[in-house]
This record gives structure tokens, C-alpha cells and sequence, in this order.
């Protein structure tokens, strides 16, 4: 029997060290730790149910498990053979627990790929990956098969970048293949720049192994010998797990010197980001890790035909990676049979936002938004009404009610106006301000910015300002025009994908919600109440009972009246900054 | 800024680490990583001393650590705060977050507390999404704040 407990950055923050602990402390006591063992493992998937507990080989999957329920499950579910109902997962429909994760609505709809291994192996342990048919596809590759005949099987495979721009992985590999040189590197980008996504993240601390195999069978397809992960230095955990396993791979003789006796060489470092979007992309990336300041520059020269060092360099992200090696060991003609005729395969999408089940999900591509958000995120929070779901993050724009039946792929959210980006998915509803989303993000691209060239630089801080003059209520029609117009500007004249596709949000924003912003023009209102400057906190002198307790409370003492009288608020000096409205015990203030 | 004079154990400690890096000039960055988890921040003594070891302009070090976020010029209070600012935790309210840090601390963004105890920044997504919002002091993740809860916190650390 294994006793899985999660140890992703999600569940790590909730204590999942100290569950597994306290476990392993428990079955010692009734001797059992050699019969049963925990083990700490990558993301399940389910965040907004952890910390997570899986059972196995029965699959029971306890959810928000504390330290203090440790003891009862191994009292009653190890030795007595009866799960802990009350930590079972309750279906939100029909009230009902569900024992086996195969039941869930979260992943009945799911199709794990790229994420096969996580949350079912050890990452700190090759062993456990081995025996999950681990690097398999590599020994595959290095004995059966020429390297040509590798790129050919990915190129059928139908395999596209998953880092955002969905290239044919196969083709880029056999570009790279074709330009000679001494020597030759093999990238892996993680520097997962999209705030509000960390499908990456999830991959390197639960399943480091299948990276490494990826990359390694990379380098032998286009004959480099090194290999560098690109990894952000916010990331401890998954730089510490994947330190791990570089040093037991090179243990196993599965990097380094005569892999498997092939006469292959190969070996991986890893290279530190220091926290800058722009990095993600691919020749700011090698920019970076040459110790230079990460500005992209021109392309071509691709970095497949002079990358790091002005060698030719293949860069792939981490979850193209993870695909490898199954489709190795599984076929082109198998993965090929999953999705739609221009995107093949799976997305992992980081679920986030207003949604019940926030999480790490993978699905087969052409599922709806409709299945994403009611089938596996459980619906919107409170019931409420969905008003958005956002993709590509800074890069991309929003998908609405309209698109809820579109099949998603790559081809399909481009045609929709956002974009598959790295996967990042965040769900909105009525309490989201589109103005203010469109503000958000170009707030964020005008600070990633590198200030290499003007369009990015001088003209997305013109759209934030407009878009910030808009918030504040004193936008005019004309600005919307501008908005688009500037907007495009930039689009056609930056120099990296950074600049070309920051304006993606206002555009799409504006196409979507044109009314909101109107709204927000002409009428000073924002609808979900999230501009400040255009609300006004008024107190009902009829339920104000006159506590006094808003005006205690208030930072600038905005809030005049006399003990048991009705309080009023001066709107000179209210910051609106709503600590009022929480204190109020008897719903006297309002927002307008 | 005042210039802070480097002990001798200090110039010694950075000659270790920007040796250990073999002086080479594409080792920068790494250089900083390691002399900044040492610190603590960076300030323009320190790179000077880097740049001179580095064999590069000092200029080019003041570059690299302008351009990376992760790099800072100012110390960090004795127990950072960092409220994310991704996107998953903006929809879910880390603003007013941000804004009962601010007021309860009387810090802006970027400052330090003058008793030095705290300091307050921002950063995106550290990967708890599931948690939204999501502050960090120090190591420790909090998840799932409201605006109310803020005070409490801090009150842990005061
Ligand atoms: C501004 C910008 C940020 C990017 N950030 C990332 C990133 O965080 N991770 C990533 O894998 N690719 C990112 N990319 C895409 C890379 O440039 C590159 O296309 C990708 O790593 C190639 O790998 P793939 O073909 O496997 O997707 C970014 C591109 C741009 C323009
Ligand atoms: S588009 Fe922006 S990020 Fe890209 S090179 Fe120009 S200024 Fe730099
Ligand atoms: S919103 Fe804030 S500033 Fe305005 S009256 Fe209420 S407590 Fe005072
Ligand atoms: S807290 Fe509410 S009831 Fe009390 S004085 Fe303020 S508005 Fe009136
Ligand atoms: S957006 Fe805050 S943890 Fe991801």
C-alpha cells in the first residue's frame, strides 16, 4: 500500500511536509512503516482541494487533509480497512462523497499526457520513474533508432510548441539537425514568465525525470551533447528536485558519458532567470544565460541556426518535453489520434480565478471552455454568472460566453482573438472590470518591457495611460479609437513577441466588452464596482444606527456624526478604500 | 545612498564566490544569485567589487541588476512581504490585500518599515494559485487572505 501526499508548491504551503510526517510517525508506531509507505509527490492537480491524500492501489482521494488527520487515516483506513468519510471529496451536485478520483467530475473530462507521472511517482526518486516505463524511449531512440528516424516520429506525431507559439516541434528539431557545427546546445525554457500559470513549475517538481529524458533524446536527434534548463530562480523547489535528479540520472549512466553504452554523450546544467518576462522569450533567454541583460534581438538568425554562444541551439519548453518520451514509446500514430487535425495531442492549463476547482488540468485539445469551466472547474464561484476566461496571459486576449462552445485549440483561439500562450487560464466573473483586466496587464507589460525598441516602450505606457485615464472616468470616445489604433501600431512595428502581442488585451477587451467601457466613459460607472475613482460610498441614514464603528476604522477619518445618529461620509476625503463597508455590522453603507 | 564600507571578511567572501565562478564574465548573473543570497541585496559597493573581480564595467553589473526583477538594491526588511500580484490572485481581490499591508504597515510598495522589521513588494504567481490570493514572508506561503486577516498576520511577526 502507498500513501501519496502531495508535495506541490500549493499543497507545500499548506502543511503537506508535516502530513506526510506526522504519517510516516503514525505508522511507525503500529509498525508498519515497512509495509506502508508515503510518498511525497508532484501536483495532483486538484489545488483547491489540498492538501491531497491519495490511497493506493484503491485510488481514495482525501482532500484538505490536516496534520491531525493523519491518525485516522492510518487507524481506520490502513488498519481497519474503512475510509475517512469525512475527508472524502463531496460531489457539489448531488451531495455525495466520492471515493475514487476516477468518479470526479475534476478529472473525468481530463487526459493525463504530459502530466502521467505526476502525483503517482516519487520526483526525487529515478527508481519510481523507471518503473513507469522511464527512460525507456530513451534507450528506444539510443539503440533502434538513427536520429533522423527520431525527428520523423515526432514530426508525425503532429507535436506543436506548447511554450505559446505552437511550432512544429518535429520541424524545429530537424532544422537545428541540419546546421552543422562543433558544437550544438539543447534549451529548455522554464522560465514560465505568465503570471498566473505554473503548469511548468508543476511538471519539474513532479515528474523532473521526463524532462531530462526529453532533452537528452533531443540532443541525440540533432547531435548537441549539452544541455541547459533555463529555470527561474523563484522556483526552489523545482530547481532542488531537478537538481536531484540530474545528479541520479548521471548516477544511473543516463547523462554524461556513453549513454547506455551508445557512444552518446550528453550532460545538463541549469541556468538561473532572475525574474524577467521578457527572458521567456527565446533569444533574450540566450541572452540571458550568456550573463548579459535579456533583450531579445532580430530574428533570423534563429537561435536553430545560432543560438547560445552563436551555436546552433534548439529551444523547446517543458511541457513539449514532457510529450516526448510517450510518444516515443507510444507512436506517432497514437498521440496523432488525440485532439483535432491542426493541434494534436493535450494542453495542461493552470485553472485559476473565480472557478470552484481551481487547479492544474490537462485535456485533449478541441474540449469546449463549456466542459473546462462546468465539467471540470465545477462552475463559477457562489453560482454566479461567467463573464470571461483569459488565455495567453499578457499576450492574449479573453474568451466569453460566446466562445463557450468552440472547440479549443491553437488555430481556434487565434480565430477568437487570444491565443493558446503557455496556459494559463483565468476565469472571470461579473466581480472582474474588463477596463481594469486590460489596465492590469499592460500595467505589467509596460514594467517586462525591456525599452529596446520604441513601439513597446513608449507606446504601451501611452495605452496604459489612456486606459488608466479611463478608470478614472475621464475617457473620451476618441480614446477608444486611439486604443485600437496605437494598438495595432505596436503590433506590426515591435521587435520580439513581447511588443507584438502586449496590446492583445485591449483589443480584445474592447472588442468583447465595447459597452463596459462606454459604460465607463459616458456614464462614470464601472458595473463590478472595481475603479475606485468611479464609486461613491454612501451611508443609508435609515439602517445607520450610528455605532460609530466605520468611523473608528476609517484611515482619513473620512466619516463624520455623533454617537447614535446617523454617520455621513465626506467624498472629499474618502480614499475608498472600503474599511468602512466591513465593519458596518448593520449593511448601512453602500457602494454606488 | 551611503556607502557602506565591506569588512574585510565581506571582500574576501565575494572574491570567493566570483572565483569560484572562475572570474568569467558570462558567469554574472550566477555571481549575483549567490552573493545576493549571502547579503541579502546588492548594493553598489558590492558591485563594484563584482564588477572589478568579474572583469567587467561596472556599469554592465549595474545593468544586470537594474534589469532582473530578482536583484535589489535595497535591503529587505527582517521579514519580507511579498503579495502576489498574478493574475489569478488579482481576480480574487490581492489588491485590497495590498492595500491593508500598506495601511497597516504605513509602507508603500517597495519600502521597508522604519524599525526595519518589515518590507513590502510584489511578485507574480509563486505557483499557489489555488491558494488566491496568496502573500509570502519570509519562506512562508499564506493562502486564501482577506483583507481582515492581514492584521493578524503581521501580529505573528511584530
Ligand atoms: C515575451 C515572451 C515570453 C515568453 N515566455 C515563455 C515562457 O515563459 N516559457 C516558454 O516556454 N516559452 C516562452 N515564450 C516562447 C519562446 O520564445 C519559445 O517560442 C518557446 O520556448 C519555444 O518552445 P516550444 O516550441 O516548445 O513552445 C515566450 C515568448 C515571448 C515573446
Ligand atoms: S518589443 Fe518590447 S520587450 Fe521586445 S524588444 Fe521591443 S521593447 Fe523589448
Ligand atoms: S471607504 Fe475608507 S476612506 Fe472612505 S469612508 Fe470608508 S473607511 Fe473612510
Ligand atoms: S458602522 Fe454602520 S451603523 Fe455603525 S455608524 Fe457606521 S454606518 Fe452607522
Ligand atoms: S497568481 Fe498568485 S500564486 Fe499564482
Amino acid at each position: 500500500m502507498h500513501l501519496l501526499v502531495c508535495g506541490g508548491t500549493g499543497c507545500n504551503a499548506s502543511k503537506s511536509q508535516e502530513i506526510a510526517e506526522t504519517l510516516k510517525s503514525n505508522l511507525k508506531d503500529k509498525g508498519l512503516e515497512n509495509e506502508v509507505q508515503v510518498i511525497l509527490t508532484g501536483c495532483f492537480g486538484f489545488c483547491e482541494k489540498g492538501p491531497i491524500v491519495k490511497i493506493m492501489p484503491d485510488n481514495t482521494f482525501y482532500t484538505e487533509v490536516k496534520p491531525e488527520d493523519a491518525a485516522d487515516i492510518v487507524e481506520e483506513h490502513v488498519i481497519k480497512g474503512r475510509k475517512v468519510t469525512r475527508l472524502l471529496y463531496t460531489d457539489p451536485e448531488n451531495k455525495q462523497h466520492v471515493a475514487d478520483s476516477k468518479h470526479m467530475g475534476f478529472y473525468k473530462k481530463q487526459l493525463r499526457i504530459a502530466l502521467r507521472n505526476c502525483g503517482f511517482i516519487d520526483p526525487q526518486n529515478i527508481e519510481e520513474y523507471v518503473g513507469a516505463d522511464g527512460y525507456t524511449a530513451l534507450a528506444k531512440c539510443l539503440g533502434e533508432m538513427t536520429p533522423e528516424q527520431v525527428i520523423n516520429e515526432i514530426k508525425l506525431s503532429g507535436l506543436r510548441g506548447r511554450g505559446g507559439g505552437g511550432f512544429p516541434t518535429g520541424l524545429k528539431w530537424e532544422i537545428a539537425a541540419k546546421h552543422e557545427a562543433d558544437q550544438k546546445y539543447v534549451v529548455c525554457n522554464a522560465d514560465e514568465g505568465d503570471p498566473g500559470a505554473f503548469m511548468d513549475r508543476s511538471i519539474l517538481e513532479g515528474d523532473p525525470h521526463s524532462v531530462l529524458e526529453a532533452m537528452t533524446i533531443n540532443g541525440y536527434a540533432i547531435k548537441a551533447t549539452k544541455g541547459l534548463i533555463y529555470i527561474r530562480a523563484e522556483y526552489p523547489l523545482a530547481i532542488n528536485r531537478l537538481l536531484t535528479a540530474i545528479g541520479q540520472a548521471r548516477e544511473y549512466g543516463l547523462l554524461g558519458k556513453d549513454i547506455l553504452g551508445s557512444g552518446f554523450d550528453f550532460d545538463i546544467e541549469l541556468r538561473y532567470g532572475a525574474g524577467a518576462f521578457v527572458c521567456g522569450e527565446e533569444t533574450a533567454l540566450i541572452h540571458s544565460m550568456e550573463g548579459n541583460r535579456g533583450e531579445p534581438t532580430f530574428k533570423p538568425p534563429f537561435p536553430a541556426e545560432s543560438g547560445y554562444n552563436n551555436k546552433p541551439t534548439n529551444v523547446n519548453n517543458v511541457e513539449t518535453y514532457a510529450n516526448i518520451p510517450i510518444i516515443i514509446n507510444k507512436g506517432a500514430e497514437w498521440f496523432s489520434k488525440i485532439g483535432t487535425e491542426k493541434s494534436k495531442g493535450t494542453k495542461v492549463f493552470a485553472l485559476a480565478g473565480q472557478i470552484n476547482n481551481v487547479g492544474l488540468i490537462e485535456v485533449p485539445m478541441g474540449i469546449t471552455l463549456r466542459e473546462i469551466i462546468y465539467e471540470i472547474g465545477g462552475g463559477i464561484k457562489g453560482g454566479r454568472d461567467f463573464k470571461a476566461a483569459q488565455t495567453g496571459g499578457p499576450s492574449g486576449g479573453c474568451l466569453t460566453t460566446k466562445h463557450l462552445d468552440t472547440p479549443i485549440d491553437y488555430d481556434n483561439l487565434v480565430a477568437a482573438g487570444s491565443m493558446m500562450g503557455s496556459g494559463g487560464m483565468v476565469v472571470m466573473d461579473d466581480t472582474s472590470c474588463m477596463v481594469a483586466i486590460a489596465k492590469f496587464y499592460l500595467e505589467f507589460t509596460v514594467e517586462e518591457s525591456c525599452g529596446k525598441c520604441t513601439p513597446c516602450r513608449v507606446g504601451n505606457k501611452r495605452l496604459y495611460e489612456i486606459l488608466e485615464k479611463i478608470t478614472k472616468g475621464n475617457g473620451t470616445m476618441e480614446d477608444l479609437d486611439t486604443l485600437r489604433n496605437l494598438g495595432r501600431v505596436i503590433k506590426d512595428t515591435a521587435l520580439c513577441g513581447l511588443g507584438q502581442t502586449s496590446p492583445n488585451p485591449v483589443i480584445s477587451t474592447i472588442e468583447n466588452f465595447y459597452d463596459e467601457y462606454v459604460e465607463h466613459i459616458k456614464d462614470k460607472k464601472c458595473r463590478a464596482g472595481v475603479c475606485k475613482s468611479l464609486m461613491q460610498y454612501i451611508i443609508d441614514p435609515v439602517q445607520c444606527v450610528g455605532c460609530t464603528a466605520c468611523a473608528r476604522n476609517c484611515p482619513v477619518n473620512a466619516i463624520q456624526g455623533e454617537k447614535k445618529m446617523p454617520h455621513f461620509i465626506d467624498k472629499e476625503l474618502c480614499i475608498k478604500c472600503g474599511a468602512c463597508i466591513e465593519k458596518c455590522k448593520f449593511n448601512a453603507i453602500s457602494i454606488q | 545612498m551611503a556607502k557602506i564600507k565591506l569588512s574585510e571578511d565581506k571582500i574576501n567572501k565575494i572574491k570567493e564566490i566570483c572565483s569560484a565562478f572562475g572570474n568569467k564574465p558570462s558567469e554574472v548573473i550566477n555571481v549575483l544569485h549567490k552573493v545576493q543570497g549571502e547579503f541579502g541585496y546588492l548594493p553598489a559597493e558590492l558591485q563594484d567589487l563584482i564588477a572589478q573581480e568579474m572583469k567587467v564595467s561596472a556599469a554592465h553589473v549595474y545593468g544586470i541588476v537594474t534589469f532582473y526583477s530578482f536583484f535589489t538594491m535595497t535591503p529587505k526588511g527582517e521579514h519580507p512581504i511579498s503579495v502576489c500580484m498574478g493574475t489569478a490572485c488579482y481576480v480574487r481581490g490581492a489588491e485590497k490585500v495590498l492595500d491593508e499591508f500598506k495601511r497597516e504597515l504605513k509602507i508603500g510598495v517597495g519600502e521597508t518599515t522604519p524599525d526595519g522589521k518589515f518590507s513590502l513588494n510584489c511578485l507574480r504567481c509563486v505557483g499557489a494559485c489555488g491558494l488566491a490570493p496568496v502573500v509570502l514572508i519570509g519562506e512562508k506561503v499564506y493562502g486564501r487572505l482577506t483583507p481582515d486577516g492581514v492584521k493578524d498576520i503581521i501580529n505573528e511577526y511584530r
